[in-house]
C-alpha cells in the first residue's frame, strides 16, 4: 500500500524516462532492455539519461545519509521534463518515491524538487498496469511460475498486486503461490553481507518454498532478490532459476520465447 | 555502568556467532517457525477488515503519542493519584536503583520468598540477580517464566517465554527438578504440576511482584493483562505488592485503555481479550479481607529518557509490548530470542536495547534486519521500526547530528575503513563518467571477478558483471 | 537531585513539537456504533453466550427465582463439597434457602484461613456488575463482602450475571457505570477460566486460578418464555 493513500495515475504519456538502477546496469542489463522494449511497444518513447548511477539506497539503509544524499542529488537533476520516471525495481522506486523527500527535508528548493520527482516515479509493473494500461497477448507454451515480490516493492509500492495483474493477462501462464509468500528473501542489501548466516537461512527457505510449488521458474520485479536467490540456487547446483518480470513478460509476448 | 547491565552485554561478534548456531539448529528453526506461523494466523483472524484495523491503529498511535507528549505531567498526576490511594511511588534512574528499592522493601518485611508475575521490566533490570544476592528467593510464577527459570534460562519471547522448548523437554525438566513429579508429556498434567507447586508458593510468599501494562493517571489505576491468574495471585495473596514499570506506560484517562487493550491482545496472541484484566487502584482498605496491605510502584527510566529526548526516537516508547513485531520478523523466526542476548529480542529489542544498554554493547542489533518492514506493518501503535533501525545504524557510525545530544555509545561502530568505503562509493556514484568507466572495466574484466565475496559467497555463488552494462546497451541502441 | 527530579527534568528538557489534540475515543466508538445495526438485548445475550463458550466458560440460563435450585443441582453434579459466598450479598438468603451443602462465608481476613481457602474450598460464588457481550466478559468489583480471592482461588467459580447488565463493549460498560469517577481497590474483567498456552502453544485450563467458570445468567424474560411454554403444554391436547 502506498503510504500516501490511493495513487492518482496520469494518462498514458508520449515519453518516459527509464531509471535502470545500478544492479540492473551491472548484473542484469537485459532486464533493463526488456523494460525498454515493453514500454516502446506501447508507443512510448523512452529516454535514458546517461548520467544516472544509483538511487542511493545502499548508503541510506546502511546509516550513511550524507553519502546517500549526495548520490540522490546527482539523480535528482536528471529528469528535467515532466515525463514519468520508470524504475524496473520496486525497492529503488520506493527509495525515490518515499525517501527522497525526507533526504532533502532541510532544503526547501531540493525538497520541492524531490517531491515533484516522487510524484512521477513509477515502478515498471505499476506503470504498465495503471498508466500504459497494457493488454498482453501471450504467445508462449503453458507455463507454471511463482512470483517473489521484494519487501520494499510490496510495502512501499504495492508491486505484488501489479505483478500479479500483468501475469493474469498471460493466458497460458499459471501463477502459483508459495508458502510464506510475503516473507523477505533475506537479501536486504548490505544485510546479506553483514549477517550472512541469517541471510542465507532466509534465502534457503525462500528457494525451498519457491521450488515446492513445482513452478518452472520464479519471477521477481527486483533484481536484488532475484540475484540473491539465483546465486543461492547456483551454489546448490540447482538448475531452478528466476527471471526478472520484465524479461519474462517480453519473452512471452514478443515471440522471442527461446531467447536466453 | 553498573553490574546489572553488564550481564546483558553482548558483543557484536557474539551475536553473529549465536545467530549462526541458531540458524544451524533445525529443531529450533522448526519450533520457532511453527509457533510464529501459529501466532501470525491467530492475529490475522482477529483483523478481518483492513480498513477497520487501520482506524484502530490510528487511534492507538494517537493515544500513545498524546500520552508521551504529556508524559512528565501524567507521571506526576499518576504519582499524586496513587499516593492518595495509598500506594507508595518510587522512581529509579536505572536498573541498579530499581533493584535496590525492591530489595529494600523486601528486606523491611523480612522476605524469604517473592513471587513474580510476568514483568519484562524486572528482567530488564536483572531483579532476580539482585534478589538472589540479598538472599531472597524470587520465583517466576507465569508458567512459561517458571519453566525457563527452572532450567536456568531466560525468556526467548516477551509473550511466550518458553516458546523454544518442546513438551518433551519440559517433561524431562519437571521430572528432574520438581520434587515428587513423575515424567509426563501430557500438557494438562505438566500444567497441573506447575499449578500445585506455585499455589503453595503464593500462599507462603511475603511479597508479590508484578509488571504493569497500562498505568492510568486520572484514577491512579494499574492495569495488568494475563490469562493464567498468577498475576492476580501475586498482586492479591502476599501482604506486599510491588509493581514495576517503565515510565512510558502511563495514559491519561481510563477511556484510553480499551483501544490499546483491544489491540494488545489481538496483536499478541490473536485473542479478543485475555482471561483476566486486573485493574488495581490501591492496597487493601479497612474492612476488606484480602489484597496486599502495602503496595508500591517503581517507575523505571533505564534509558527511556534518552529515547524521549529525540523526537524521532521517542516513537520507540509508543510500544505496548505485544510482540507482534517479533512474531512477524523473518530474522527472529530464524534465530529465536536468545541469540539477541538482550531482554527484549526481535525488532522492538533492536530499537530499544541501545537506549537501555548503550550502543557500545548493542550496535550490531539494529543491523540484524533486512529492513523488510514486516514489523512496522503489524505494529499496533505504528512505530516506524525500519526507520528507527536506519537511524540507529547512523548513530552507531557517526558523531551526533548537529543540535542533537549524543546517545550513550554514540559512534560505537565508527570505522575509518567503512567510512572510506562509503565515501569512495559516493565519489563513484556522483561522477557519471567515472561510473561508466568503472562499468566498462568491470564488464570487460569480468573474468577477474573475485570468487570470494565476503558474506555473500557463504551460501551463494559470486556476483559477476554482465558482458555489457545497461548504459552501454542503451548507448549502442541510440547509435543504431 | 533525586531520581524523580532527574527523570522529570530530562523529560521536560526534551524538544516538544506540537502536542496532539486529545484522542477522540468516544467518537471512535460512536462511529463503529453508527456503522453497525443497533444492538438489542437478545443479540447481546446471544453474543455473550457465544463468546463465553468460546473461552470455555459455561453459561447456564436461569431466572431470578430458579437460580438457587439450578446452582444446587450443578454443585451436586460437580461434587462441590464447599461453596464460598459473601454473607452480606443480596443473594445470600436465597442461597441459604436452597439447601446447598457446604456453604462457607468469606467472613475472616484471608491470613487467618489461607490454607483452608487454597486447599479445601471447592467453589466460590460471586455477583458481577455486569458483562460485556463483544468479548464474553464478566465485570467483577470485589469488595469487603465478596473479596478478591473468591473468584480466583477455588477451582470452580460461579458468577451471577443479570442479563439486563450486559453492555456491548468494554468502553460502553466503562462509560455507563462511570468507572473513572470511583475506581475500587480492585476491579476485574474475567473471560473464562484460568488458562495458559505456555507449553508448545497448547491450551490448558486451570493454570493457577479456576479450572471452571460457570455463569448463571439471570434473565426473567426467559422465565416468561418458559412459563408461556408450560401453559401451552398444559393446554395441549
Amino acid at each position: 500500500m502506498d503510504a500516501a493513500g490511493p495513487r492518482h495515475y496520469p494518462d498514458k504519456p508520449a515519453k518516459v524516462y527509464l531509471f535502470g538502477t545500478c544492479l540492473i546496469d551491472m548484473f542484469c542489463p537485459e532486464a533493463g532492455m526488456d523494460a525498454l522494449r515493453l514500454l516502446e511497444r506501447e508507443g512510448i518513447e523512452v529516454l535514458f539519461p546517461a548520467d544516472q548511477t544509483c538511487c542511493g539506497q545502499p548508503a541510506h539503509s546502511s546509516g550513511f545519509p550524507e553519502q546517500a544524499r549526495a548520490v540522490a542529488l546527482a539523480q535528482l537533476q536528471l529528469f528535467p521534463e515532466a515525463w514519468p520516471v520508470i524504475v524496473p525495481s520496486g525497492s529503488c522506486a520506493g527509495t525515490m518515491r518515499h525517501h527522497y523527500p525526507e533526504m532533502f527535508a532541510d532544503d526547501p528548493r531540493l525538497r520541492a524538487q524531490a517531491n515533484a520527482l516522487a510524484e512521477r516515479v513509477f515502478e515498471l509493473s505499476e506503470f504498465l498496469v495503471h498508466v500504459a494500461k497494457v493488454s498482453l497477448a501471450d504467445q508462449g507454451v503453458p507455463a507454471r511460475v511463482a512470483l517473489h515480490t521484494s519487501c520494499a516493492a510490496r510495502r512501499e509500492m504495492g508491486t505484488h498486486e501489479h505483478g500479479r495483474a500483468l501475469l493474469a493477462q498471460l493466458g497460458a501462464v499459471e501463477v502459483v503461490m508459495h508458502e510464506h509468500e510475503s516473507e523477505c528473501c533475506g537479501f536486504g542489501g548490505t544485510f546479506s553481507l553483514k549477517h550472512p548466516a541469517i541471510s542465507s537461512a532466509m534465502a534457503g527457505d525462500k528457494v525451498d518454498a519457491l521450488k515446492e510449488t513445482g513452478a518452472e521458474t520464479f519471477l521477481s520485479a527486483d533484481c536484488g532478490c532475484m540475484l540473491s536467490l539465483n546465486h543461492t540456487l547456483q551454489k546448490r547446483r540447482d538448475g531452478f532459476q528466476g527471471q526478472h518480470l520484465a524479461t519474462f513478460l517480453w519473452q512471452r509476448t514478443s515471440g522471442e520465447g527461446g531467447r536466453q | 555502568m553498573n553490574n546489572s547491565q553488564q550481564l546483558n552485554f553482548v558483543p557484536a561478534s557474539e551475536f553473529k556467532q549465536r545467530a549462526s548456531v541458531a540458524v544451524a539448529d533445525a529443531h529450533l528453526r522448526k519450533s520457532f517457525r511453527g509457533a510464529m506461523d501459529f501466532l501470525i494466523s491467530k492475529r490475522a483472524g482477529q483483523f478481518p477488515n483492513p480498513e477497520a484495523l487501520e482506524r484502530q491503529r490510528s487511534l492507538a498511535e494517537h493515544i500513545r503519542k498524546y500520552s508521551l507528549a504529556r508524559l512528565p505531567e501524567l507521571l506526576e498526576q499518576l504519582e499524586h493519584k496513587l499516593t492518595d490511594n495509598g500506594v507508595q511511588v518510587h522512581w529509579a534512574e536505572d536498573g541498579e536503583e530499581a533493584c535496590a528499592i525492591i530489595v529494600g522493601i523486601a528486606q523491611r518485611h523480612s522476605t524469604k520468598l517473592m513471587v513474580k508475575g510476568k514483568s519484562m521490566v524486572s528482567e530488564e533490570v536483572e531483579l532476580n540477580h539482585a534478589m538472589a544476592a540479598a538472599g531472597i528467593d524470587a520465583l517466576e510464577s507465569d508458567m512459561g517464566e517458571y519453566i525457563v527459570q527452572l532450567d536456568g534460562e531466560k525468556p526467548s519471547h516477551i509473550i511466550m517465554p518458553a516458546i523454544h522448548k518442546t513438551k518433551e523437554q519440559i517433561a524431562r525438566l519437571f521430572a528432574d527438578k520438581v520434587p515428587g513429579a513423575g515424567y509426563t508429556e501430557s500438557v494438562d498434567e505438566l500444567i497441573g504440576i506447575g499449578r500445585a507447586v506455585l499455589r503453595e508458593k503464593f500462599m507462603n510468599a511475603e511479597v508479590g511482584l508484578s509488571g504493569v501494562n497500562f498505568a492510568v493517571a486520572e484514577t491512579g489505576t494499574l492495569c495488568l493483562v494475563e490469562n493464567e491468574g498468577n498475576g492476580r495471585m501475586c498482586t492479591t495473596v502476599p501482604d506486599v505488592h510491588i509493581a514495576i514499570t517503565g515510565i512510558e506506560k502511563v495514559v491519561e484517562k481510563l477511556e484510553h485503555v480499551p483501544p490499546l487493550f483491544g489491540l494488545l491482545t489481538r496483536s499478541a496472541t490473536g485473542q479478543a481479550i485475555t482471561t483476566y484484566f486486573n485493574m488495581i487502584s490501591g492496597p487493601r482498605k479497612p474492612g476488606e479481607k484480602d489484597g496486599p496491605g502495602e503496595m508500591h510502584l517503581v517507575l523505571v527510566d533505564n534509558g527511556r529518557t534518552q529515547a524521549y529526548g529525540d523526537e524521532q526516537l521517542r516513537s520507540t516508547l509508543q510500544c505496548i509490548r505485544c510482540g507482534a513485531c517479533m512474531n512477524h520478523c523473518p530474522v527472529y523466526t530464524r534465530i529465536g530470542g536468545h541469540a539477541y542476548g538482550t531482554t527484549y529480542p526481535g525488532p522492538i529489542g533492536e530499537i530499544i536495547s541501545p537506549h537501555m544498554l548503550g550502543l557500545n554493547a548493542t550496535h550490531v542489533l539494529p543491523t540484524a534486519s533486512s529492513l523488510c518492514g514486516a514489523c512496522g506493518e503489524v505494529c499496533p501503535v505504528r512505530i516506524p521500526i525500519p526507520e528507527l533501525l536506519v537511524r540507529l545504524r547512523e548513530e552507531a557510525q557517526h558523531d551526533a547530528r548537529p543540535g542533537h545530544a549524543a546517545l550513550r555509545g554514540q559512534g560505537a561502530a565508527k570505522s575509518r575503513l567503512v567510512d572510506a568505503i562509503w565515501s569512495g562509493w559516493a565519489a563513484l556514484y556522483t561522477r557519471p563518467a567515472l561510473y561508466r568507466a568503472f562499468g566498462w572495466l568491470a564488464t570487460r574484466f569480468r573474468a577477474l571477478t573475485p570468487p570470494m565475496q565476503g558474506g555473500w559467497t557463504v551460501s551463494r555463488t559470486p556476483m559477476k558483471p554482465a558482458a555489457r552494462t545497461l548504459h552501454e546497451l542503451m548507448a549502442a541502441r541510440k547509435k543504431r | 537531585m533525586s531520581a524523580r527530579a532527574n527523570i522529570l527534568q530530562r523529560l521536560r528538557a526534551a524538544p516538544q513539537g506540537r502536542v496532539p489534540l486529545a484522542p477522540a475515543v468516544p467518537a471512535f466508538y460512536d462511529a463503529i456504533r453508527a456503522a453497525t445495526p443497533a444492538s438489542t438485548r437478545t443479540a447481546r445475550i446471544e453474543l455473550f453466550c457465544e463468546k463465553m463458550a468460546f473461552w470455555h466458560g459455561e453459561v447456564v440460563r436461569v431466572t431470578h427465582d430458579n437460580w438457587p435450585q439450578k446452582l444446587r443441582e450443578i454443585c451436586a453434579a460437580k461434587g462441590v463439597r464447599s461453596l464460598l459466598y459473601g454473607e452480606a450479598s443480596a443473594h445470600a438468603e436465597a442461597l441459604k434457602a436452597a439447601g446447598i451443602a457446604g456453604l462457607k462465608p468469606y467472613d475472616r481476613p484471608v491470613g487467618e484461613w489461607k490454607k483452608e481457602l487454597f486447599d479445601d474450598t471447592d467453589a466460590g460464588l460471586t455477583s458481577t456488575r455486569g458483562g460485556i457481550a463483544e468479548t464474553g466478559t464478566l465485570i467483577i468489583w470485589p469488595d469487603a463482602n465478596e473479596p478478591r480471592l473468591m473468584s480466583l482461588v477455588p477451582p470452580i467459580h460461579f458468577a451471577l450475571l443479570d442479563a439486563d447488565q450486559l453492555h456491548d463493549t468494554l468502553f460502553d460498560a466503562m462509560c455507563a457505570q462511570r468507572w473513572s469517577e470511583s475506581m475500587p481497590t480492585n476491579a476485574l474483567l474475567v473471560s473464562g477460566p484460568s488458562k495458559t498456552a505456555d507449553i508448545q502453544v497448547t491450551l490448558a485450563y486451570g493454570a493457577h486460578g479456576p479450572k471452571e467458570l460457570v455463569v448463571l445468567l439471570l434473565d426473567n424474560e426467559l422465565s416468561e418464555v418458559s412459563e408461556v411454554n408450560e401453559v401451552n403444554a398444559e393446554e395441549g391436547p
